[in-house]
């Protein structure tokens, strides 16, 4: 079903050659307990007469809160303890809000107080002593609601009827922010056609991570600490968010990961459960359980950001030269803003996409409405800009009668012109678009593209072929933030990795990270190897994140498509203190200078004498066991920590420029649809997935990533989203009614490479993982050409179930209603 | 809404997993799920949806395969249950060791009921097609890897060819 095609020549990197680890596909160390059902994933974890927990959840969209009884829920057996609205509102204080104002009044706590804002909001939680007893418990919680009118439509959340969601705020505009570079005016000027867009829709949904959110959180009232062994993907985050609230001091809040089921960005914003769990951890004296239900998870956590774009205009030469474009996108943010307005500037990470527009206005507009709140979601907030710019190149190209692969051409940033500045200070590392678009046609046939139309048309088909192409960037400068909020103090990145050589020549690796299935103990082992001079088999990766081990930084967690380079330059940093170390404790020993010690073989040894030779054993028993007679002044543990920090400088907050992220890894994706016109169904027949993430230390960790993230664009393209009907009640909270890829779903697939190595990081990796949403642009574009000969119809949406497709077919002047062309 | 509710009727099952005999009493609502994980410890199968559509808790039933989720524990009085902790004989088996050369898993958290499905299909059909094992892993939610390399994974387990 797969087959996998490497570039016919690479660029800039050299095979990796087979002395070293990296570069090769070393089997997961990973697997062997998940395969077996040994891993431990937070709901495997029990202790001594704990407790479950269950959230009474809100029936209504928008309400007011008139009382809430837990007196019955109470009297049952086996009832443990209740948490309502109002004793967290006198324990705790609201969530720092990231926000500049007007966001930042909401006054956001981890049960509603007073209010209820969208339909499966927390209002209460009780604690049993079975699953089921807090279940039947949470039933007898008597809660009576006031309701109030509901907005579900961003596009109307700004009208004056439209009902405020928070009253603090004032209005339901909780941010805004223009962003404008070049000279828009001259663009639009010089443009021989100006094309122009009224309305894009970039739909809601989310990648629905199997294991849902929970926790087994612990207090332990000697000390004031909780352990919160959990599954959140941030906990530096979390922390920032939690301590405040709980009023305590960061020490106090103990994460504990060890297995992840998925996360995808999904799993960043579970502190308000998590405080809620401590507050009944505390005040019930025992250790509470909780486990998220599925249909919880889809009515309350971590949608994807739904996105507008109103009045786009785009400048352009005859020829397709791209000049500017501006636009107006309105984000809709649900009902709080737990990690937003941030998406509000991820989208600059990427601002020109692949192109070389050097003049672009965007006015970004984020909205409250009574539906779940947004979160990070895998290709977050880069992936509705970046469908934005395929979907303004594919409409141009068809507006101007030209061929979407030649005007992709002639726009993208060139090999030769990297690293390139964007018009908005973005530093894209390297890379060569058209290069990987070549590689793309080839796996998809594209020579044989016309004669394959044919072939269909004589079957009564559609044939269109579709390009996505996108920017994955990754390691966050932090300092972004501050184009949000100037007040913030956030800037760069980190994160830590420690590896120590112990007694009986062990060499143990501990990392900041909370991998969810991005194999991070093995390509964490393959760079300690290749270092050491040893074998992978030799290096044992801690599963897992503790942040009693002092291995984390503020921005530790696995989100955001960094750990090639944060992650792994913090373990070669590690790895390098450490042989550094290696190195002159046995130049002491050997009666040497550091210099004349390699390591090799699992050995230190003079060079061009490998008699003289210590086993690591040997150094590990010195240090840790036998050190009596060393040199007072020698300065050797064994047990190195380093920090990665990327270098970055805080952006201009007034010209809203600076580099945002460090690298900028690329994705050229190619489909071919075939339609039925005389249903609208349709079927991607090909499907190739071009990447290049620079250097890669696993092949074939990296092809899993391009796998799943194409995976979960199809599904968003065609299957996945969160509609909600006029009172709010969202209409797919399970896997009955949100239809995920399933295995007869997929497409034949092909994958191919090139490698530009990244000249900003230490091993020349870049973040991979999220994929920029590339199969979602794909299948819009190929909709749209297959479409083209019934009336030139334009895709407007990101989502295109069948009966989309059918309406474009039958009233092709409806989408195209949307769209003019302005000759100067 | 009635103000409190009668303690929950119980029964006393007998059921063998991996072969061993377990001895419960368990309630007459308990999902054999629950009873397979929170009871008995045996937190290899995994739950990730409230509807029988993940598959992630499938587990082989007297020679069937079943969703763990959609039967209650009582029903499982006296029978004789396979789940993923019982498929490695002190090494992996041959499905086990494919998925893990052919990175068929990410995160794990499906690869259980995967394992319990693949394992099923191939004592009824050794030697399926590609669109055969799809079939058969229709029942399974897999977010990571968008299956490609888990068919190939099984393909590979059931001694056949496979493209590169």
């Amino acid at each position: 079903m797969s087959e996998t095609t490497v570039a016919p020549e690479q660029t800039e990197v050299e095979e990796a050659t087979r002395e070293t680890w990296s570069g090769q596909n070393v089997p997961r160390k990973e697997d062997k307990r998940l395969v077996q059902g040994e891993g431990v994933f937070f709901d495997d974890v029990k202790r001594h007469n704990m407790g479950y927990v269950h959230f009474v959840r809100s029936p209504y969209a928008h309400a007011k809160i008139r009382s809430v009884d837990v007196s019955a829920a109470l009297d049952q057996p086996g009832v443990y303890g209740t948490l309502t609205g109002d004793e967290v509102a006198t324990l705790t204080d609201p969530f720092f809000q990231i926000s500049s104002p007007p966001g930042a009044h909401l006054k956001d706590y981890c049960l509603a107080v007073g209010k209820v804002r969208f339909v499966g909001e927390p209002v209460a939680a009780v604690v049993a002593e079975t699953r089921e007893g807090a279940r039947d418990a949470s039933e007898l919680i008597e809660v009576d609601y006031e309701p109030l009118p509901a907005i579900n439509d961003a596009r109307l959340a700004l009208d004056d009827e439209a009902p405020v969601l928070h009253d603090e705020a004032g209005t339901n505009l909780t941010w805004e922010g223009v962003f404008e570079w070049g000279d828009l005016d001259a663009a639009f000027a010089g443009a021989d056609r100006v094309v122009k867009i009224s309305e894009l829709h970039f739909d809601r949904f989310n990648s629905t991570p199997l294991e849902c959110n929970g926790s087994l959180v612990e207090y332990n009232r000697g000390t004031g600490q909780w352990t919160i062994i959990t599954n959140n993907q941030f906990p530096g985050f979390a922390a920032i968010m939690m301590g405040p609230a709980m009023r305590v001091g960061l020490d106090k809040l103990r994460f504990v990961t060890q297995d992840i089921g998925g996360g995808f960005g999904n799993k960043i914003t579970t502190h308000p459960q998590l405080v809620a769990c401590c507050l009944l951890a505390r005040k019930l004296n025992r250790a509470v359980q909780w486990t998220e239900w599925r249909t919880d998870f889809h009515l309350s956590m971590s949608h994807g950001n739904e996105r507008w774009f109103l009045d786009t205009e785009v400048a352009v030469k005859s020829d397709g030269t791209l000049l500017g474009f501006r636009t107006t996108a309105l984000d809709d943010a649900g009902a709080w803003l737990r990690y937003e307005p941030l998406g509000g500037v991820i989208w600059a990470q990427v601002t020109p996409g692949m192109y070389r527009w050097r003049n672009i206005r965007l006015d970004f507009r984020q909205v409250v409405t009574n539906k779940a709140p947004v979160s990070p979601n895998r290709g977050y907030s880069r992936m509705q800009h970046l469908w934005f710019t395929e979907r303004v190149i594919d409409i141009v190209a068809s507006e101007l009668e030209l061929d979407p692969v030649e005007v992709r051409k002639r726009n993208y940033i060139k090999a030769d012109e990297m690293p390139y500045e964007t018009p908005n200070g973005c530093i894209y590392d390297s890379g060569d678009y058209a290069k990987m678009l070549d590689v793309a046609l080839d796996l998809i046939g594209y020579d044989g593209l016309e004669s394959r139309r044919a072939g269909a048309e004589q079957r009564g088909k559609l044939l269109g072929l579709g390009i996505g192409s996108t920017l994955d960037s990754g390691t966050n400068n932090f300092g972004q933030s501050r184009l949000i909020n100037p007040d913030l103090q956030f800037s760069g990145n980190n994160e830590v990795a420690t590896v120590k050589l112990d007694l009986f020549g062990e060499i143990v690796v501990t990392l900041g990270t909370t991998p969810q299935g991005q194999s991070h103990e093995t390509t964490a082992a393959q760079v300690v190897a290749d270092i050491l001079g040893c074998s992978v088999d030799d290096v044992n990766v801690r599963a897992g994140h503790d942040s009693y081990w002092n291995s984390h930084a503020g921005f530790s967690g696995t989100y955001a498509s960094q750990f090639a380079v944060t992650g792994l330059g913090a373990v070669k940093g590690a790895t390098e203190m450490l042989a550094g170390q290696m190195r002159k404790l046995a130049s002491v020993v050997l009666a040497c200078s550091p210099e004349d010690i390699e390591l090799a073989e699992g050995q230190a040894r003079i060079k061009g004498n490998p008699e003289a030779a210590l086993p690591f054993m040997a150094l590990g028993a010195i240090i840790n066991a036998n050190n009596a007679g060393l040199p007072e002044d020698l300065d050797v543990t064994l047990n190195c920590r380093y920090v990665y920090r990327p270098p970055f400088e805080v952006p201009d907050i007034e010209r809203k420029y600076g580099n945002l992220t460090l690298t900028y890894a690329a994705q050229v994706h190619a489909a071919l649809v075939e339609i039925d016109p005389e249903t609208g169904v349709y079927e991607v027949v090909d499907y190739a997935a071009v990447d290049d993430c620079g250097k890669r230390i696993n092949p074939q960790v990296v092809e899993g990533q391009v796998m799943g993230a194409t995976a979960q664009a199809l599904g968003a393209a065609t299957h996945e989203t969160f509609p909600y009907d006029e009172d709010g009640n969202l209409l797919t909270p399970n896997f009955y009614d949100y239809h995920v890829p399933h295995a007869l779903d997929m497409p034949p697939l092909k994958t191919g490479y090139i490698e530009s190595a990244s000249p900003f990081t230490s091993l020349g990796t870049k973040g991979m993982g999220e994929g920029g949403g590339a199969g979602i642009h794909a299948v819009c574009a190929a909709l749209q050409d297959a479409l083209r000969p019934r009336g030139r119809p334009i895709v407007h949406d990101s989502f295109n179930p069948y009966e989309r497709v059918w309406e474009m077919l039958r009233e092709p002047d409806a989408s195209r209603a949307r769209v003019s062309v302005e000759s100067r | 809404m009635e103000a409190g509710r009668a303690a929950p009727a119980t029964s006393r099952i007998t059921v063998e997993i991996n072969g061993t005999m377990y001895e419960r009493e368990v309630e007459a609502r308990r999902l054999l799920i629950h009873l397979i994980r929170d009871d008995l410890d045996l937190t290899g199968s995994h739950v990730g949806c409230d509807t029988g559509n993940c598959g992630a808790c499938s587990v082989i039933f007297d020679g069937t395969l079943v969703k763990s989720c959609m039967l209650l524990a009582v029903q499982a009085d006296g029978a004789s249950i396979e789940t993923v902790e019982g498929l490695a004989d002190g090494e992996l088996s041959p499905l086990q060791q494919a998925f893990s050369d052919h990175h068929a898993l990410q995160c794990g958290y499906c690869t259980p009921g995967m394992l319990m499905s693949a394992t099923a299909l191939l004592r009824d059909n050794p030697s399926p097609s590609d669109e055969e094992i799809a079939k058969a892993i229709q029942g399974n939610i897999c977010r990571c890897t968008g299956y490609w390399n888990i068919v190939k994974a099984i393909k590979v387990a059931s001694g056949q060819e496979v493209g590169t």
